[in-house]
């Protein structure tokens, strides 16, 4: 029988047991202690099959307990754990260490909203802003339980079906400067939201909804840089929705003058 | 109490930070060069209301070397502005549903460039026309 081999760990015979080593520069933030966020490098031995998600886990089991930031699903259907890697807003569980050796990673927390502490950041805001749009059918007309289920044919589902993909992993407001510059702007994902229940047939909330659509905070804060919709991990196209409401509102502005009973349908 | 205080980045020199808003900058601010050779034909209007020697005066300025080189200027940066003004239709226009299915981007933005060249054709023949 022959001998176990032994584990080769220095550079030379055996390239396919040789470790390599990724630099992982992560930006930390404590709010109990840091004034502002400074950054900190961590040495990192991966495999080709380790995802950026798993070299920060790694960060934390093996070099710092404290370092904070959001997971779940492993599978970029959760849409927890967003980051800026290397200054661009992605899934971190779908990026790959592999892709970025050997030159070092840096990770930041998604831009544009206030970091509570390392990666993680404050999403209240954006949640606000999914309640904001009322974000459920509002019948077009109300059905009682003896009419039965509200009939849709495919061709109407195939209206709306791409924005119900959204995840809510603010990739989009990570990409979008508009947002950066002026936090109250709607943004292109409770956008994509709200366009997905006004082209829904069951729904009739397009007036109630226009107000805000309409609004300070509404989609003329969008100046069509169009990163949201390139970032998109499920291919909403977030910016579609914001650019087709400005049409509408447009119109909803100008059609009141000629059908007072209320604009646009 | 709590020990919540979340910090909030600085805005500044953001369009430097990432390739896409560079370019995004570059395309809008083509739209200067857009904005100068608008003026450029008004003065033209308004010199040809003043009478033949106005006219004359600006149709020599025209012929200016600095002249040329600003409209060489003018001709590249708008042919950006279009070229990016086109590739954004899918992004800000609705949805065209032909036969139950979304029209490719690349069909929307060559149909709007298809549509701008014979424009630009049809009014260099119209030019051609009223010169001979």
């Amino acid at each position: 029988m022959a001998p176990p081999v032994k584990r080769q760990t220095r550079k030379g015979k055996h390239p396919m047991s040789e470790q390599k080593i990724i630099e992982i520069e992560v930006l930390r933030y404590k709010p109990e202690s840091d004034q502002a966020p400074h950054s900190e490098v961590y040495k990192v031995p991966f495999t080709d099959d380790m995802s950026v998600l798993q070299g920060v886990q790694y960060i934390k089991d093996n070099f710092d307990g404290s370092l904070t930031f959001r997971w779940s699903c492993r599978m970029a259907i959760c849409g927890s754990c967003g980051m800026m890697i290397n200054g661009i807003p992605k899934l971190s569980c779908e990026s790959f260490l592999r892709d970025y050796y050997p030159n070092r990673i840096t990770i930041e927390a998604l831009a544009n909203f206030p970091i509570e502490k390392d990666l993680v950041v404050d999403l209240s805001g954006f949640i606000e802003k999914l309640e904001a749009i009322q974000p459920y059918i509002i019948p077009k007309e109300p059905r009682t339980l003896e009419q039965g289920e509200y009939i849709q044919t495919p061709e109407q589902f195939s209206q709306y079906i791409q924005f119900t993909s959204c995840i809510n992993c603010t990739l989009c407001y990570a990409a979008c400067p508009q947002v950066g510059l002026n936090p109250d702007f709607i943004g292109p994902a409770a956008m994509a939201l709200l366009h997905r229940y006004n082209m829904d047939s069951r729904d009739g909330g397009q007036a109630q909804r226009m107000e805000l659509v309409a609004s300070e905070e509404g989609v003329y804060n969008c100046s069509a840089v169009g990163y949201c919709s390139e970032v998109c991990p499920k291919h909403v196209d977030p910016g579609n929705a914001v650019n087709v409401n400005k049409i509408n509102a447009a119109k909803d502005y100008f059609l009141r003058f000629l059908s007072p009973k209320g604009g646009a349908q | 109490m709590s020990k919540r205080r979340p910090y909030v980045r600085p805005m500044g020199g953001w369009w430097k930070k990432n390739p896409f808003y560079v370019e995004y900058m570059v395309h809008e601010s083509t739209a200067l060069f857009v904005a100068a050779y608008a003026i450029t034909l008004l003065v033209g209007l308004v010199r040809l209301g003043q009478g033949e020697a106005a006219w004359n005066g600006w149709l020599e300025a025209m012929k200016s070397p600095l002249s040329i080189v600003a409209h060489l200027a003018f001709l590249v940066a708008i042919a950006y502005h279009a070229f990016t003004w086109f590739k954004l239709f899918p992004l800000t226009m609705p949805p065209i549903i032909v036969n139950g299915k979304k029209l490719e981007p690349e069909v929307v933005v060559g149909s709007g460039w298809t549509a701008a060249v014979l424009a630009a054709l049809a009014l260099l023949g119209i030019v051609w026309r009223i010169a001979a």
